[in-house]
């Protein structure tokens, strides 16, 4: 393995955060406390996780409606995150943006998206920059299965291909646009079957484990550092959550979770660090309680913050 | 009469048309058994089976081309985009393709589709999933646009629409799905360029659209009280426009305000306004004021969305100023 005890365990942290960060969403969104839309990202923290940890501060990624385990794993601030979600003045984007809308530039977070199949234009964009600059910077594009059939997003692929940026196509496929499963919506088994009608490299991976995901997206990121071009890379999940908080999921069957829920990514890269000897049970545990520390900040940080004052309304409609 | 809300009253329109004409179908992303993003296909699945009631992939731009297409070759569809805002992704088909056929080919097609999406802001969903875009269709000659404010308007104007032979862009507010009202029973339908005075008067003239209606209403109970007459007119179709029934309204009244929830900068009250200048110049003793969104996207922050919305107060004032 290519990666260091520590990359590792910094992996496995990121991981977690996402869980546990999620999973007070959940909690606080049941409870009236979060206005809007909010997109669970659980059960699918291999992806971003994987993907961002071959990826410097300077490297950048777009993200999507379910964006939140993305900017974490680039680094995100959760409690700016917390706080925009709440629609904090304090929160990244001082409130105007919500769940859906999180972006941080210093971070190379081009931003969460409302529109499905907005960030591959935006990736290719990045990318042209990185070329026109010359410097030696990626960007990794996450779109979801549903995504990867709008026309922006193969036109993005197309032109990334014609002009070999160096952008990362990183497709969480867990099965599902909504209530559209995948196989209603396109004839492939496999979207990185797509890849070949672009001349670029298309490579399927096992979306919940963690290392098959950096393996790949480790080679992609390398490959377009030197130029050579965009890739590929499906990444098989699952959300184990509605598309929304408060869908009912009538398309889909209990069995079905129940099967995913088994192949968790988090425990499944626990007991490999474990048998590795790269965590010990109790640093298993002294991880969390950092992590459940720090998401508590972050939890007060959002509550004490007050709501933008409604003059801030039309400030930063232009530059 | 039955009492039904706005979401049922539009999924009856769309029931009884596909009854009634196999021609027509239902095609947008999760309008199938899961019954659209909001419900309004509800249960027109289970009732007239995967051919007629179609899921797309998501793909916005195909959902209206193909109903273009589609219609061109002598079918009516009824596409659904989930949000008004997807227009973005799909504007060449409808503005360029599907509005233009007819006059570009010599009056030799005929497009006869319908194009619901929900739009409105106040449910928290930010800058691309709450805004009113009517100005925007109104703007391109072809496109007619109906925008529906109570739950008959839903039901008579979708009929109408979908039995229209040019494109129909039909604008559903989302905080009007679960508003009751009465809805008339069976055949029934709403003519396409004929406004609704909802509400008479002598003093002032409102013209107010989709869920700013209710507010004009409300606005108009409590300037009662306060001695002002005003008159509350919906033109339910912004394309064609009733400039007649506000025209006469106006020169009943002599002042006149625009509502929406539209941006006001070059919105659908520009319009209105000028031709009511236009018309009725010499009738009007005060400026025409318009009461409508800041010239900014739809914030996300509920205080901030709350400050966005124009409100009853905004109303009232407007009207203050100028009666
Ligand atoms: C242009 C556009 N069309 C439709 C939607 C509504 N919508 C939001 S998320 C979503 C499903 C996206 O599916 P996928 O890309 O697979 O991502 P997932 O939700 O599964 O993560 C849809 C249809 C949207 N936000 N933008
Ligand atoms: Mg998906």
């Amino acid at each position: 393995m290519s990666l260091s005890k520590e990359k590792m365990v910094a992996m496995f942290k990121t991981m977690n955060r996402i869980r546990l960060f999620e999973t007070k969403l959940q909690e606080f969104f049941a409870a009236g406390r979060i206005p809007g839309f909010v997109h669970l990202y659980i059960g699918e923290e291999a992806v971003a996780t994987g993907a961002c940890a071959s990826l410097t501060d300077t490297d950048s990624i777009t993200s999507t409606h379910r964006g939140h385990g993305h900017l974490i794993a680039k680094g995100g601030n959760l409690k700016l995150m917390m706080a925009e979600i709440f629609g904090k003045s304090s929160g990244y984007c001082k409130g105007k943006g919500g769940s859906m809308h999180i972006a941080d530039f210093d971070l190379g977070i081009l931003g969460a998206n409302g529109i499905v199949g907005g960030g591959g234009p935006l990736a290719v964009g990045a990318g042209l920059a990185a070329k026109y600059r010359k410097t030696k910077d990626v960007t990794v594009c996450f779109f979801g299965d549903g995504a990867s059939n709008q026309g922006t997003t193969q036109e993005a692929l197309n032109l990334a291909s014609a002009w070999k940026l160096p952008v990362v196509f990183v497709n969480e496929n867990n099965g599902y646009g909504i209530s559209c499963p995948q196989c209603k919506s396109m004839a492939v088994t496999d979207i990185a079957d797509r890849a070949a009608a672009y001349d670029m490299p298309g490579v399927v991976v096992d979306g919940n484990d963690v290392l098959a995901v950096y393996e790949a997206v480790n080679e992609a990121v390398k490959r377009a550092r030197k130029g050579e071009g965009p890739s590929l890379i499906e990444c098989k999940t699952y959300r184990w959550r509605g598309h929304f908080e408060g869908d009912a999921c009538t398309y889909r069957c209990d069995e079905e979770l129940k099967e995913w829920i088994a192949k968790d990514p988090i425990p499944r890269f626990e007991e490999k660090l474990v048998e590795n000897g790269v965590l010990k049970a109790d640093g298993v545990a002294r991880i969390k309680a950092e992590l459940a520390a720090e998401l508590d900040e972050a939890i007060a940080f959002a509550e004490k913050s007050p709501l933008p004052e409604p003059s801030a309304l039309l400030d930063d409609v232009y530059a | 009469m039955a009492k039904k809300t706005y979401l049922q009253a539009l999924n009856e329109a769309l029931g009884s048309e596909m009854e009634r004409d196999e021609r027509v179908f239902i095609i947008g992303e999760d309008v199938g058994r899961f019954g659209g993003c909001f419900g309004v296909t509800q249960g027109l699945f289970d009732r007239f089976g995967e051919a007629r009631v179609m899921d797309t992939p998501i793909t916005e731009s195909v959902i209206v081309g193909a109903a273009a297409g589609a219609a061109a070759s002598g079918l009516r569809p009824v596409a659904e985009l989930m949000f008004v805002d997807f227009i973005g992704v799909a504007l060449d088909q409808l503005f360029n393709q599907a509005a233009k056929m007819r006059f570009m080919f010599g009056g030799k097609a005929k497009v006869p589709m319908v194009l619901r999406m929900p739009q409105g802001a106040g449910i928290g969903a930010a800058a691309q999933h709450s805004q009113s875009l009517e100005a925007w269709f109104m703007h391109i000659p072809g496109l007619k646009v109906a925008i529906p404010a109570t739950p008959a308007d839903a039901k008579g104007l979708l009929v109408s629409a979908i039995r229209d032979d040019n494109p129909v862009i039909f604008l559903e507010h989302k905080l009007l799905y679960g508003l009751e009202g009465e809805v008339p029973e069976g055949e029934y339908t709403v003519p396409f360029g004929q406004a609704n005075v909802a509400r008479e008067g002598s003093d002032v003239t409102i013209v107010a659209t989709s869920k700013m209606l209710h507010t004009a209403l409300c606005a108009a109970e409590t300037l009662e009280k306060d001695g002002i007459k005003a008159e509350v007119i919906d033109p339910r179709t912004l394309v064609p426009l009733d400039i007649e029934t506000i025209v006469n309204s106006v020169k009943k009244t002599h002042a006149l305000v625009l509502a929406h929830e539209a941006v006001g900068f070059a919105g659908p009250g520009a319009e209105i306004a000028a031709q009511v200048a236009e018309k009725a110049f010499d009738y009007l003793d005060a400026p025409i004021i318009r009461v409508a969104a800041p010239f900014c996207p739809v914030p996300f922050s509920p205080p901030l969305e709350q400050a966005y919305i124009p409100n009853e107060a905004s109303i009232i004032g407007a009207v203050k100023s100028i009666r």
